[in-house]
């Protein structure tokens, strides 16, 4: 496909300005003022047809599937666009009275005390921007609740081996020391571990569950104790929240801090670099620690409050990604509680669905009934003997037109595909992606050549995705 | 994994041939197969001078992105620009032909100071 800039053709283009009445030398140094400016020149069709023909060659979960684990890539239902777009929404200025937008403020105090519920937390901030800016905002707590308390030993966070690489960035932005949990053989906290490393250094555990095999911890009452009998705090990250929805909360596990992923969990949109929101949760001892505003409700009035004197400060101008709130307001509200529940059902059931139909087919690290998402590798002897890795059956499933699971992650199994098919897929739309994966294993141990150089049959074959990254072409010359 | 008895190693996986002045320098093959397939090498300039422990070079692989420390102080006399369209060879020949950098020795009893083959494979084995 030809870029915008290859496609011009002097003379095409529909824009005219009106000559010039102003004369600028009066205003701009003469260096600054030039006669051409060569944007590219198309008609009206040739650049409807060159940004639709773009959005044509997109993937997302409104064209297929999307089992990329850990990332919840869930349906988001339409509705959530049609709110989102209510003038009494999309309309309100940040700095508008707090009388004239208690409609939206409304909406954020529902928000606060929903996620608070479902959660199990006593307090809850909407204004961090994403998951990685949630976690940043939660350990920034953590560290504030310890320093209130002149305990400035403590400067290690304590993350498992199997973590969201977030984790331990964040932890290390805040100035902590990382030190590693490993995982046990069920792939879970290794309890006797942990017990070791937990002192009065210890400033918090960061933990996932279920964690990112898509095992549930059950041992966490036991991890929660050694944690807090250390002294430190207990995070929860909440990219996994989906599976266990309904069910089970963080804050009854014993977690002090919990952090949501709006986008995975709450339907709204992923990608694109976002919007996201990544709202933070914490226990009554922790509140005031929060970042400020958070919206309070007086005598059916509702305010912006920003009276916390050891708040760790803003983290987001105003509000947070307001119009994302909207949406996963609406998701609640579409759903409500039992809903809300069924949704952890059917992921569960979904991921419990695709790992039956490919178990034997595929190695499994540890054989256990998984939540909402699991992780496997691809037999030893196609790795080992046809050289057909992880990598390209992810590269073959586009040819299927299926978006590829999370490949490569958790580090500590070799190999691994992370597959999370989510609540909102059909039986038979699981069956076709189970089948294609068993199907590709069989082509690369007949073909693996053919398997090793996929995708075939989509618009680019293989990319060096590590050059487009690390040398990427950003800049296109104008006027050639 | 192989553990060649003529290079010098160091605890972050990386090995060193002292030839003369100057050593060549690359990542080990338990580090190449830790790592997965290697997709991507960042390499220094030549020239540069840099210090013991020092990052100056990336080995990205599928899976992950990891730093090259300098395992010993001194100048990069050249790098192997072969990396650049061929990363492979740090997974292919961790040894040979998939080299990173050379470097000038600055101070020999550096070079003394790092693992022999025997220390290091120790060291694997301790399951690092």
């Amino acid at each position: 496909m030809k870029t915008i800039f290859e496609e011009h053709e002097a003379g095409r283009g529909t824009a005219y300005l009106p000559s010039r009445k102003v004369d600028l030398g009066a205003y701009l140094p003469a260096g600054e003022i030039r006669e051409e400016l060569p944007l590219p020149e198309l008609s009206e069709v040739q650049a409807v047809r060159h940004f639709t023909g773009l959005s044509r060659r997109n993937y997302g979960v409104d064209n297929g599937f999307y089992p990329l684990g850990s990332c919840t890539m869930k349906y988001n239902p339409k509705i959530n666009e049609d709110t989102a777009r209510l003038a009494g929404f999309a309309q309100v200025h940040p700095y508008q009275p707090e009388a004239t937008v208690q409609g939206a403020l409304q909406l954020m105090w529902e928000l606060q005390r929903d996620l608070g519920e479902i959660t199990g937390m006593d307090a809850v901030s909407l204004q961090p921007a994403a998951g990685a800016h949630g976690e940043l905002t939660g350990i920034l707590i953590v560290r504030g609740y310890h320093e209130s308390r002149g305990d400035a030993k403590r400067t290690q966070v304590i993350v498992p081996d199997s973590a969201h690489g977030t984790n331990p960035a964040t932890a290390a932005m805040a100035g902590f020391e990382v030190v590693h949990v490993p995982s046990d053989e069920r792939g879970g906290v290794d309890v006797e571990a942990l017990r070791q490393l937990a002192s009065e250094k210890t400033a918090a555990l960061m933990l996932t569950n279920p964690n990112t095999l898509g095992v549930f911890d059950e041992r966490i009452a036991e991890i929660a104790e050694i944690i807090h009998a250390a002294g430190g705090l207990l995070y929860y990250d909440g990219a996994n929240l989906n599976a266990v929805l309904g069910h089970s909360r963080p804050g009854d596990m014993g977690f002090d801090i919990v952090h949501l992923n709006l986008h995975k969990t709450f339907s709204t949109p992923h990608g694109g670099g976002g919007p996201g929101a990544g709202p933070v949760g914490v226990k009554a001892h922790l509140k005031d620690f929060l970042p400020m505003p958070i919206v309070t409700m007086e005598n059916g009035q509702f305010h912006l409050s920003y009276a916390a004197p050891h708040s760790i400060g803003q983290m987001r101008s105003f509000y947070g990604n307001f119009g994302v709130l909207v949406r996963a307001y609406t998701y609640i509200r579409a759903l409500g509680g039992a809903g809300l529940r069924e949704v952890a059902d059917d992921a569960v059931l979904n991921a419990n669905y695709v790992l039956s139909l490919i178990k034997d087919h595929f190695e499994l690290p540890f054989d256990r009934i998984p939540k909402h998402e699991f992780v496997v590798a691809p037999p030893e002897d196609l790795v080992r003997q046809k050289g057909v890795k992880t990598l390209d059956i992810a590269k073959r499933l586009l040819d299927y037109d299926f978006h590829p699971p999370t490949v490569y992650f958790p580090l500590i199994v070799h190999e691994a595909m992370m597959i999370e098919p989510t609540e909102t897929e059909t039986k038979e739309t699981l069956k076709a992606f189970a089948d294609t994966l068993c199907q590709i294993v069989d082509e690369g141990r007949e073909n693996p050549d053919y398997v090793k150089t996929a995708p075939h049959n989509t618009v680019v074959g293989r990319l060096d995705e590590a050059r487009a990254v690390k040398q990427p072409r950003l800049l296109e010359r104008l006027g050639g | 994994m192989k553990t060649p008895s003529e290079l010098r190693y160091t605890e972050d996986h990386e090995w060193l041939r002292p030839e003369g002045k100057s050593g060549r320098i690359g990542i080990t093959d338990f580090a190449q197969d830790q790592l997965g397939d290697v997709v991507f090498v960042e390499l220094p300039e030549v020239g540069r001078a840099v210090k013991k422990g020092e990052a100056f070079g990336v080995v990205e692989s599928v899976k992950s992105v990891s730093d090259v420390f300098a395992p010993i102080t001194g100048k990069v006399v050249s790098v192997n620009q072969g990396l650049v369209d061929t990363p492979e060879l740090v997974n292919q020949d961790p040894y040979g032909q998939g080299w990173i950098v050379e470097l000038e020795i600055a101070d020999d009893a550096e070079v003394q100071a790092l693992l022999d083959a025997q220390a290091y494979a120790a060291l694997q084995e301790g399951g690092h």
